[in-house]
């Protein structure tokens, strides 16, 4: 039993769209697609669950929040504390309205650049990573669907993929 | 498929296809560059060459030679900074403001605009890189174990917030804009054929495809991101202007600071912004995708921020006089009938009196009045940070530290020198970088293209 994959490629996103719930309430399992833009609720039709990246940067932000509280304790209260302009540091709470602007800065730094350092990652996006799209012209104006499939239903795929509007059917 | 009222007006005129998005927002790269192109490139290279001269002066010899003296020791160059970091506000406030807010017009600009934020930050980021006097000490600036038994800054200072803000904002905006540019290196990088440029764009592009998962993840971290930058944005230009605001001069120790200074940094970032759209609109011919609407709204924003500032000014002269206190009241009076009345008059014309003028369409849909507008903004609110720092200090508690201020030529040089730089960076963005996201173009299309449009009201019309 051999398997096959097909590349369905579409000229415009509403039959993309209505083939992709098509295959799907068909029990079709739909492998990816490439779209030249993000198309809004096509990763809930073809059943891509919601990406948790943002729980990350909440993780990373509070992170940076601890870490700065700690800095600053450590360096203004525990080291070393100065009086500057008659400005004891003689304990964090004391100090802490003038510690609010850096806790807050250090928080949206460790937040932004961990999510995006987190989302080259997990995609793969890294300087000299090879094209992901099977096809170039998917980062333009054409939208592809990958199927993978028993070579026997392969067909009927075919068929519902034409029906629905694919321009092009190629197997790989 | 969202559907958009056919009465707000198209965002992207003519009968665009997505192949055709693609190709507008690739000419400015595939194409020879025009000669005006080179013209602006070479004034802007000049003028960059001469900063740099006046900038290796100054190192060289000290800041000495500068305008600057022991009454008046904040002048040009942390008005410069005030003024670039505020320019770069715009940039941040189109990109995620906006985009919190679901503006779609946002996203023929916001490109340019956060380009515009960065060049923007690393100017203002010479001028405080500068005044410290010996800039090759300059990492003393952050929290570093060091010799002096471990002598840490002191995060009791604005000034140290400063550093924290300014480098968590150029950081993270600069993020934002690299991950928005991933998609459209891609599209440029699939239709290259010379070898060197599919290298380049490869490079660029990180290997990007267009995965569904790949956008869906995309998605939330350009809204996470436009989340974290819009209080960041507040926060930094809050902290800039607590460098004023916690220190005991009169005139500079007022609670309205925060506000007041970020109203401004929008109303001059947007100047900003209009003037180098309306340069880049004629150049590149972009007329279809940065339209007349466009600009209308951002004059909208002018006129709303410009209003906003002119009632701080009024509202810092009501309390000096309500205060009571006399140095208070002098400081203002000060201002406006002192040795600089020139530039309190300059300040007061520019950003109160002419952003007023946007109240009739007809003015804020012409983009020649528009372009000059653009500019008066700018100089009106170069003088306000010039009349917030030298006035003030020129007129002090002491009557015999009272000096005056002339620049010199280093502080000019120095000042050309930036924007210079500034224009430099932008000229060769719009010539190597996709200057409009074509990717979120696309997916607007349907809802804000003039031929939709025109097809719902022609659907619409036969129901009846």
């Amino acid at each position: 039993m051999s398997k096959s994959v097909i590349h369905a490629i579409f000229d415009d996103e509403e039959p993309l769209m209505a083939s992709a719930k098509t295959l799907r309430s068909q029990g079709i399992r739909i492998k990816d697609v490439f779209t030249p833009f993000p198309v809004h609720g096509l990763d809930a039709a073809i059943g891509v669950p919601r990406t948790r990246i943002a729980i990350c940067a909440f993780i990373y932000g509070i992170t940076g929040t601890c870490l700065a509280t700690w800095m600053m304790w450590y360096m203004m209260v525990h080291d070393w504390p100065t009086d500057v302009g008659g400005k004891p540091s003689f304990a964090y709470y004391m100090n802490v309205p003038a510690f609010i602007p850096i806790t807050f800065e250090a928080t949206v730094l460790c937040a932004a650049h961990g999510m995006a350092i987190t989302f080259f990652l997990r995609s793969w996006l890294v300087p000299g990573a090879k094209a992901k799209n099977p096809d170039p012209r998917t980062t333009d104006d054409k939208f592809l669907m990958i199927v993978e499939t028993k070579a026997e239903s392969k067909n009927n795929i075919e068929s519902l993929l034409r029906a629905g509007g694919a321009s092009e059917i190629h197997y790989k | 498929m969202q559907h958009e009222s056919e009465i707000r007006e198209p965002l992207i005129l003519g009968h665009k296809s997505y192949h055709e998005i693609s190709e507008d927002i690739v000419r400015p790269i595939e194409g020879k560059a025009s000669k005006y192109w080179y013209m602006l490139l070479t004034v802007a290279i000049l003028c960059f060459t001469w900063g740099i001269c006046c900038l290796c002066y100054t190192i060289g010899t000290g800041i000495g030679v500068w305008g600057s003296n022991n009454g008046v020791d904040w002048a040009w160059d942390i008005t410069n900074f005030v003024w670039w970091i505020g320019i770069g506000h715009a940039g941040t406030l189109i990109s995620a403001v906006l985009l919190l807010f679901r503006q779609k017009w946002r996203m023929a600009i916001n490109r340019s605009a956060e380009a515009m934020t960065i060049f923007a930050v690393m100017c203002a980021a010479i001028f405080v890189l500068l005044h410290t006097g010996r800039p090759w000490l300059d990492y003393w600036l952050f929290p570093l174990p060091n010799q002096f038994g471990s002598l840490w800054v002191n995060f009791n200072s604005p000034l140290m917030w400063d550093v924290f803000a300014v480098s968590t904002y150029f950081s993270v905006s600069l993020v934002f804009w690299y991950t928005g540019l991933i998609p459209d290196f891609a599209m440029i990088r699939d239709r290259q054929v010379k070898p060197f440029a599919k290298k380049m764009y490869s490079l660029l592009s990180f290997g990007w495809g267009g995965s569904a998962r790949h956008w869906s993840r995309f998605e939330e971290v350009s809204l996470v991101l436009a989340g974290l930058s819009t209080p960041l944005v507040f926060s930094v230009h809050s902290i800039v202007s607590m460098d004023f605001a916690t220190s005991v001069v009169p005139g500079w120790h007022t609670t309205i600071f925060p506000p007041y200074f970020v109203a401004g940094a929008v109303f001059s970032g947007f100047a900003m912004v209009s003037t180098l759209l309306l340069i880049m609109r004629k150049i590149y011919r972009l007329e279809n995708y940065i339209t007349i609407k466009h600009m209308e709204y951002m004059n909208i924003v002018i006129i709303v921020t410009g209003s906003i500032v002119g009632v701080a000014y009024l509202t810092e002269l009501f309390i000096s006089w309500y205060s009571g206190v006399e140095y208070e009241q002098y400081a203002f009076l000060n201002r406006a009938t002192g040795p600089y009345w020139w530039a309190y008059a300059a300040m007061m014309t520019c950003n109160v009196v002419s952003p007023q003028l946007f109240w009739s369409k007809k003015l804020r849909t012409n983009l020649t009045f528009t372009f000059i507008m653009s500019i008066i903004v700018n100089i009106g609110m170069w003088f306000e940070r010039f009349v917030i720092i030298v006035p003030t200090l020129c007129r002090t508690f002491i009557t015999s530290s009272w000096n005056m201020y002339h620049p010199s030529f280093v502080d000019i040089g120095i000042y050309t020198g930036t924007i210079g730089m500034f224009f430099t960076f932008f000229l060769l963005f719009t010539r190597y970088f996709p200057v409009i996201a074509q990717a979120e173009l696309k997916s607007i299309i349907k809802s804000s293209g003039q031929q939709y449009k025109e097809k719902h009201a022609h659907d619409h019309s036969h129901d009846h």
